[in-house]
């Protein structure tokens, strides 16, 4: 039963990527059914596009910023803060941050932040301004508001999955003891807790650093147009009523591909430099602005949840407006007009949404916590080498191999429909799951299951009844994340879906593209609630369950 | 050897078997009872969503499904089709009906992506005004019965009575009234189909040789034809909102803009728009429309059907749907989608012809006479050339 478990997970991983890569390279050499026979021709027009240079920056420095700026934030939350109450409240408005959908939360900040928006009405009312100013806030060419946006976005993802790694680090103890040393309270966690915990959270920053790079949702609302992100041209050059420029985006997902990969390298390599210059600091037994590092984190996690929370009110408040005019604060008049226009079709499409997420979760669970037992109990890992299967479908970005994976229900004679949307969220699903619950899961004191063995319990049962009840939390936080990922699937669920298959996402997709602040805000804050609610189950049940057990919950 | 030959003609026979016959109109609707039809069509405009799910509470009257599958793009609806066809799946594909037009269209006809000739088999094709309005070209291309049409669409700009007294009726006009109201306009950044029509529309008015661009555009004709628009946008582009350095990516992000007091003029392609977001309270009550002194542009919305279409007697029962006097009227009416219809007045009972007189056509929207005779598109290579132009001139530049 076990044992096929590693291989068909693998399979299910690399298949669609290979091949779905496989139909992305064939139109990029110009073969394939539209080809006209092996040339370089495409690469040598995407890279005669005069914009590519800074498309490339941007991606890159929006990329490597956001992701430095998220880790760094949440690693000064965790360091300054962890165990606090103040943290348990920084916490609170975080944790929900994670669920609100890359659409919705771009949208509502832009509002915020732009010359026109709640920021700046304020002293557009008290000096008198008719015109909003005329200042390049929002979609700068040099991707600043896209880097805030992010950073917003991927702040709470990486405090989540820091937090649920903690446990497994002893992380308290090797404070304990880095305290008793003299050191402060930041720079002992930083020193003795966070390469643990970055070790385990390595993985889980990588995918991070590549979706940063690579995502199209975000950088469409907050990124700049002259040029976009490489990304966003990619998908341009996709939808382009030329058909022709189809081979030249698969060309442009290449360079993209490798640029990513470039940039993990780089990410790698300083890696290194950084332990190099962070083991001298540990031994020089120096400390670190503590009130400042404290004071910053705290400042800038308290920021950036007000920043997401402020733009969601902001869509609330404009999914119940009547006429909204500048400089107002706030709308002449409330109307639920809106809401009958739209509710009622986003209640419907709600349901499928979680329909297909939960489908997807439970096969990804399955298979993951199959994979895992089997590791434990044959050894039978993917391997180290094989490793990297698991990582592909998040470290691929995905317009450069979804479009060729379009093609393959139609290879099978399949139709398109809810079949092959849940099978390719799955793909994505799955290492979500499998990252947020390896290494908890390995992390598991074994000796438990040691003294069970020797009490005389079987694999089986230490697996139902120590293993899998112990690992309650970070088997509920796999799978709300799982659902939160689902439900945010936009390219994949278009399409697999061959159209036919709306979600939350599609709809406030395509409804984005219109700019109808009004049904933006109620499609947004139905997505935010469909992903929003696992989490909330995701930290209620396990407090709930273990009251009594306060070793379980010693997070 | 007989039996061969029988065998190879029933195999030949049988996709001309599958196909429906668009003339004998009673098997069609026979045939489109209890069929599903997925209507691919932009789902960015909320308007547009509820007028679209209206006509499908009429076709659900004859036995059809619609399911309206909202695009962010049109080309989404192509691609999906040509992947149909590299993937060989030449029937029971995944789209029964496009809101098309223009460039679209012209790639799924050259690709043979396109179910027909069918449009003109429509009961109600008797209705249309194919004299008067562009129903039977699009940009120029012939539409050979492969799509039918359902709204007319003209230019218009919309401004803020209360910012602006009295509107640029000209290219020059406009370059004067930015020059003295430096980045209070901009227009959706091309390839967006409203900022290409921007860049047309003032092509139409700055080319020394208008008639050339009816025919596809040449290496030679574009140079001389497009360099006057371009010495005009060198010097339009700084004085744009943002300085031209960031774009409205849709016309409704466009209108946004004006509602949160960034622009004071914006261009519009359906001469109700203005009237209809007054009434959905996304624009003020102070918007009013205008067109240029030499007229402007005009075109025709259609819908076509892939080759490979599941449900297309269904598409056609729509597509029928669409034409007739009541859905007309509807689409007509301002707070609902306030587009032109493509029927032709003195076609219809009197009945009807009263209905769409009585219309109040809402305080932004233009009267037939006051919009003018509209302009015809240019051929569809010359938005193609113009907007890669455009991105290499300004969508990558600081």
């Amino acid at each position: 039963m076990l044992r096929p478990l590693p291989l068909l997970t693998a399979l299910v991983l690399a298949g669609p990527v290979l091949l779905g890569l496989f139909g992305t390279i064939l139109p990029a050499m110009g073969l394939g059914p539209l080809g006209q026979g092996l040339s370089a021709e495409h690469f040598a027009r995407a890279l005669d596009w005069p914009g590519l240079p800074r498309a490339m920056a941007v991606s890159v420095t929006s990329g490597v910023l956001s992701t430095m700026g998220a880790l760094a934030v949440a690693t000064l939350i965790l360091a300054g803060w962890h165990g606090t109450r103040a943290f348990a409240w920084l916490e609170r408005l975080l944790s929900p941050l994670l669920a609100v959908p890359h659409a919705a939360a771009a949208l509502g900040l832009a509002f915020l932040i732009a010359p026109s928006g709640w920021f700046m009405r304020i002293p557009a009312l008290l000096l008198g301004w008719d015109v909003p100013p005329d200042l390049l806030i929002l979609q700068d060419p040099r991707g600043l508001a896209l880097t805030a946006g992010l950073i917003t976005k991927e702040l709470p993802f990486l405090l989540l999955m820091m937090l649920a790694a903690l446990p497994q680090t002893g992380g308290r103890r090797r404070l304990a003891v880095a305290r008793s040393l003299g050191q402060g309270r930041v720079s002992g966690w930083l020193k003795a807790v966070f390469p643990s915990v970055y070790s385990q959270v390595r993985l889980p920053v990588l995918v991070v650093l590549v979706y940063a790079m690579t995502n199209v949702d975000v950088a469409v609302i907050l990124g700049p147009n002259t040029p976009p992100t490489l990304s966003v041209q990619v998908t341009r050059w996709m939808l382009d009523p030329d058909l022709g420029l189809r081979a030249v985006a698969a060309a442009a997902a290449l360079i993209q591909l490798g640029l990513v990969l470039a940039v993990l390298a780089g990410w790698l390599l300083a890696e290194r430099l950084v332990a190099r210059l962070g083991r001298l600091w540990v031994w020089s037994g120096r400390g670190c602005p503590e009130r400042g590092a404290r004071g910053a984190g705290f400042a800038l996690g308290t920021f950036s949840a007000l920043a997401v929370l402020g733009g969601i009110a902001a869509l609330a408040l404009w999914s119940v407006a009547a006429r909204w005019s500048f400089p107002d604060m706030a709308p002449e008049a409330l109307t639920l007009r809106s809401w009958g226009r739209f509710g009622p079709e986003m209640a419907d499409v709600a349901l499928e949404t979680m329909l297909i997420a939960l489908v997807a979760v439970a096969i990804s669970l399955v298979l993951v916590l199959g994979c895992l037992e089997a590791e434990h109990r044959f050894g039978l890992t993917m391997g180290q080498r094989a490793l990297w299967l698991l990582y592909l479908p998040l470290l691929m970005p995905q317009v450069a191999f979804l479009p060729g994976l379009q093609l393959l229900p139609a290879w099978f004679g399949a139709q398109p429909g809810l079949a092959p949307v849940v099978a390719v969220h799955v793909v994505f699903v799955l290492p979500y799951v499998f990252l947020s619950l390896s290494g908890p899961f390995r992390a598991w004191d074994g000796r438990i299951a040691r003294v069970a063995a020797g009490l005389g319990a079987g694999p089986e049962r230490v697996l139902w009844r120590l293993r899998l009840p112990m690992l309650t939390a970070p088997l509920l936080t796999a799978a709300a994340v799982g659902v939160a990922v689902s439900v945010g699937q936009y390219l994949p669920t278009l399409l697999m879906g061959g159209g036919r298959v709306s979600t939350l996402a599609t709809e406030a997709v395509a409804l984005a593209a219109g700019g109808d602040r009004r049904a933006i805000g109620i499609w947004g804050l139905g997505q935010a609630a469909a992903a929003l609610l696992p989490f909330v189950l995701a930290l209620a049940v396990p407090a709930w369950l273990f009251r009594h057990r306060r070793g379980l919950r010693d997070v | 050897m007989r039996l061969t030959a029988l065998l190879t003609a029933s195999l030949l026979a049988l996709p001309s078997w599958a196909e429906p016959d668009p003339s004998n109109w009673e098997s069609v609707t026979e045939a489109a009872s209890g069929q599903t039809v997925y209507w691919h069509a932009w789902g960015g405009s909320t308007t547009t969503n509820d007028f679209i799910a209206w006509i499908g509470a009429r076709a659900a009257e004859q036995g059809v499904t619609l399911e309206h599958v909202k695009l962010a793009d049109t080309a989404d609806a192509v691609g999906a089709v040509l992947t149909d066809k590299q993937g060989g799946r030449d029937e029971g594909g995944a789209v029964d009906l496009i809101w098309i037009n223009g460039a679209n269209f012209a790639a799924m006809k050259d690709n043979d992506l396109l179910f027909g000739p069918w449009a003109e088999d429509l009961p109600n094709w008797a209705l249309v005004d194919v004299e008067g309005k562009t129903v039977t070209t699009d940009f120029t291309v012939p539409t050979e019965g492969l799509e039918s049409p359902w709204a007319m669409a003209q230019v218009v700009f919309i401004y803020d009575t209360a910012r602006v007294d009295a509107p640029p009726r000209s290219a020059e006009a406009l370059l004067d009234w930015a020059r003295a109201n430096p980045g209070r306009f901009t227009f959706p950044q091309p390839p967006d189909f409203l900022g290409i029509t921007f860049l047309k529309q003032m092509l139409m008015e700055l080319a020394p040789d208008a008639d050339a661009l009816q025919s596809a555009a040449t290496d030679a004709s574009y140079e001389a034809v497009t360099a006057p628009l371009w010495t005009f946008m060198d010097e339009l582009t700084p004085l744009l909102w943002r300085q031209g350095r960031a774009y409205p990516q849709t016309g409704p992000r466009q209108l946004q803009l004006m509602n949160d007091g960034e622009v004071d003029i914006a261009i519009s392609f359906s001469p109700g728009e203005a009237s209809a977001a007054i009434a959905n309270f996304e624009l003020p009550e102070t918007v009013r429309t205008y067109v240029l002194d030499g007229g402007t542009l005009g075109n025709a919305s259609f819908v076509a059907i892939p080759y490979n279409a599941n449900a297309k007697e269904g598409a056609m029962v729509v597509a029928n749907i669409l034409l007739s006097p009541e859905a007309q009227l509807r689409a007509q009416t301002p707070d609902i989608l306030g587009y032109g219809t493509v029927l032709d007045m003195d076609k219809l009972d009197p009945e009807d012809r009263a209905a769409f007189e009585a219309l109040d056509l809402g305080p932004a929207t233009l009267s037939p006479a006051e919009l003018g005779q509209a302009l015809p598109e240019p051929h569809p290579s010359w938005a193609e050339r113009l907007a890669e132009d455009w991105v290499t001139r300004y969508g990558v530049a600081d």
